[in-house]
């Protein structure tokens, strides 16, 4: 027997932590290699630990909620050693046979907790504790024939054990109990209430959101934007565009590439607070906001300032549909160096973002509406659009901020027919 | 007791019930002088003579408006269609005739005609000569459909079929006709319709199935055997209705089922069986319930390796009672 570790894989390229969300197995857990062990949440996207070896849990070296760097020992596996070693090792036990027994059970186990309906029944009927029972079906399964054996032998597995796990269980439970009896008046149910339970994303999307908030000193700003040509520009192109590419050419590929250009001239909203020092990003990723019913998620546009118009509308169509069908990759989620928010599509006129954490800033792109709009003394009726930008006071400035948004606003009252081409 | 070939079975049946009462008579294509395209009205032509055993046009619908109007006007007609296949152009008389009459007329009328018909593949009979066709007709309440597998039950229950007084369609495996001997009483007897029967007793895992199937499932059983695997299979011989008790029983005794038919499988009888199944069974069954059967392709193609893809046979059921049993 060996005991090897199990330690914080690295689930994406810049994802330097994970919280273990749930354990699957338990010490004395018998397990495959690659059977999940863990469930651990990173960065928003929730995966599962394989574990790297075949054997016998024996310790959870991190607890639920727990989290660990990458690299760090989250817990402890025996694994059976060469055959000389498993003699050895059995020779001291008592019962020669578990040597078989210990053999068998290093097999596939992957089915062991599946029982069947005839099983449950005739367990419950004749109390048969199944965790007590070796099944020889496939993956460990225990067959209606394991259970009519055993009744048939008289040799029901002693229920003693089962009370002293029921016992600990009871204790374990009663240890738990205080924390959860401090309920105040507001948090307890009335009938018809419906009790959702925090966990997985909306847990992470809960705790990211206090830290963003607790941790950075945000500031707001909001200007007012013309886009009567980029209407225009793109209500022209759009029903060929949609016909030939296949996805919608939407307003919002026109802010991404708009603010990659600016960002390209303001660094300094391109960048991150990390304690001692303020590190500037080269790379402009731009993280987008996508909701699905329940979740919000914030892939990532890479290197917007080197993409087309067209090029963003595409990654901005896959990134969406991805995120609907929940297949994004905690790839597709990394890397951000600023946020860009449509809250316009919900029709919002003014929001104050969130600063995605440990970004700089967040634009929210609000909805384009028509207003009657004085242009030399005359109304006209433009599109407008408000831009409100949250920003992180302690790496920038209000004046910097001001400069930023008054160019964006100079690119995109530009954006017409003659001065862009989105591809 | 003489052992003989399951169409022998047939004819002699055919034989002793038109021996036995002079209102049965055989109607069929060639099925006179030249006793038919497989030989089962064999002989009794001679015997019986042309009043009793009539060569009609090639027209299914005919044989089976002819044969239903003879059953209601008290005849006992034996209607032969040379292949289920063929049977196509005689659903309106058998569904809309046959099977309603006794419930339109509130008992007035009856229609006790028993229908023959070879189906089944596996002889490069190809599209027209290959179908199992017991499907269609099998959710027709007032129609009998019985599918033996064995020379004594076909002789049992083609004795039946033809003193049953409402309409029974007899379907025969053209396959099992010289492939398939065994012992047949000499002495008169018949089996009970509707009933199912074990053909095999085991406790490891249980095959449901009908016709050819059977024997597939008995040899399939012999080398299982060997590996210590016991299988129990029942013989469903009347298909529809369904013989549930029995199939609840079996299906109970070992909470292992595959059903087998080498019907295309969607929408086949052991489609229905499986239900009778779930229904019944939740709490005593071990494993999923599986089905064994053709695919859903149109035709049984001529081409032989692609008529052996899709026939079932015993090794396709010992592999996947073995899949069953390791579950």
């Amino acid at each position: 027997m060996a005991l090897e570790k199990i330690t914080m894989p690295q689930l994406g390229e810049s994802v330097t932590e994970g919280t273990i969300t749930t354990w699957l197995v338990k010490p004395g857990d018998k397990i495959s290699k690659y059977d999940p062990i863990a469930e651990v949440m990173t960065d928003k996207v929730n995966a599962e630990v394989p574990s790297s070896f075949s054997g016998t849990i024996k310790e959870l070296t991190a607890e639920e909620g727990e989290t660990l760097a990458v690299g760090e020992v989250i817990c402890h596996i025996e694994i059976e050693g060469g055959e000389s070693e498993i003699t050895s090792s059995t020779s001291n036990e008592p019962n020669g046979k578990t040597t078989e027994d210990t053999k068998e059970a290093d097999e596939d186990q992957s089915m062991k907790k599946r029982y069947s309906p005839a099983v449950l029944r005739l367990a419950q009927e004749n109390d048969i504790d199944l965790n007590l029972v070796n099944g020889t079906g496939r993956g460990g399964r225990i067959t209606r024939k394991d259970i009519e054996k055993i009744i048939a032998s008289g040799e029901i597995p002693t229920q003693k054990e089962e009370q002293v796990v029921r016992e600990q269980e009871s204790a374990s439970q009663q240890q738990v109990q205080p924390k959860q009896t401090i309920k105040s008046d507001e948090n307890t149910t009335k009938a018809g209430d419906v009790e959702i339970p925090v966990t997985g994303v909306r847990k992470a999307i809960a705790q990211k959101m206090v830290t963003s908030t607790t941790e950075i000193p945000h500031a707001w700003m909001t200007i007012e934007v013309d886009v009567t040509d980029l209407v225009r520009l793109r209500n022209s192109l759009k029903t060929e565009f949609k016909a030939q590419e296949g996805y919608n050419l939407t307003y919002f590929a026109f802010f991404v590439k708009a603010v990659a250009q600016a960002l390209k001239e303001f660094p300094q909203l391109n960048s991150t607070w990390a304690g001692d020092k303020i590190i500037q990003r080269k790379d402009i990723n731009i993280s987008i906001a996508v909701a699905n019913e329940q979740e919000l998620f914030v892939p990532v546009i890479k290197h917007a300032d080197e993409k087309s118009i067209k090029g963003i509308a595409r990654e901005i169509n896959e990134l969406a549909i991805k995120a609907r069908s929940g297949k994004l990759t905690s790839e597709d989620m990394s890397g951000g160096t600023f946020t860009l928010n449509n809250t316009g599509t919900f029709g919002s006129v003014q929001s104050m973002g969130i600063i995605n954490h440990p970004q700089a800033a967040i634009l929210q792109v609000e909805s384009i509406v028509k207003r009657p709009v004085i242009i030399n003394d005359m109304f006209a009726a433009r599109d407008m659009v408000n831009l409100c930008l949250s920003l992180d006071h302690r790496i920038l400035d209000g004046l910097i901020c001001g400069r930023f948004l008054n160019r964006l606003k100079e690119i995109l009252q530009q954006t017409n027919e003659e001065t862009t081409s989105i591809y | 007791m003489a052992v003989m070939s399951y169409i022998q079975a047939v004819t002699t049946a055919l034989r002793e019930e038109m021996q036995r009462d002079e209102k049965v008579f055989i109607l069929g294509e060639d099925v006179g002088k030249k006793g038919g395209v497989f030989k089962a009205t064999d002989g009794l032509y001679e015997e019986f003579g042309g009043d009793r055993v009539l060569d009609t046009p090639l027209s299914e619908s005919a044989i089976a408006g002819v044969g239903i109007g003879a059953a209601m006007y008290g005849m006992r007609p034996v209607a032969e269609m040379q292949f289920a296949d063929f049977i196509m152009p005689a659903v309106n008389q058998i569904i809309s005739e046959a099977a309603k009459i006794r419930y339109r007329s509130n008992n007035d009328w009856n229609a006790p005609i028993t229908i023959r018909a070879p189906y089944g593949g596996g002889v490069h009979g190809a599209l027209y000569h290959s179908q199992s066709v017991e499907a269609v007709f099998a959710n027709q309440p007032g129609l009998k459909i019985v599918m033996p597998s064995t020379p004594f039950d076909v002789k049992g229950l083609l004795k039946a079929a033809i003193r049953d007084n409402d309409p029974v369609l007899f379907f025969e495996h053209k396959r099992a006709y010289r492939l398939i001997k065994g012992e047949v009483p000499d002495e008169d007897y018949v089996l009970p319709i509707g009933k199912a029967d074990v053909k095999r007793e085991g406790d490891d895992i249980t095959v449901i199935t009908y016709g050819l199937g059977v024997h597939f499932a008995l040899q399939a059983a012999e080398k299982l055997a060997e590996d210590g695997i016991d299988t129990h299979i029942l013989d469903l011989r009347t298909v529809y209705p369904l013989d549930q008790e029995a199939i609840i029983e079996a299906a109970k005794k070992t909470g292992k089922v595959l059903l087998v038919t080498e019907d295309n499988k969607e929408g086949s009888i052991i489609g229905e069986v499986a239900a009778i199944i779930a229904e019944n069974c939740l709490f005593d069954l071990d494993a999923p319930v599986m089905r064994l059967a053709g695919p859903d392709v149109p035709a049984m193609p001529y081409s032989p390796p692609m008529e052996k893809f899709f026939m079932i046979n015993p090794d396709k059921v010992e592999k996947a009672c073995r899949d069953l049993a390791e579950f």
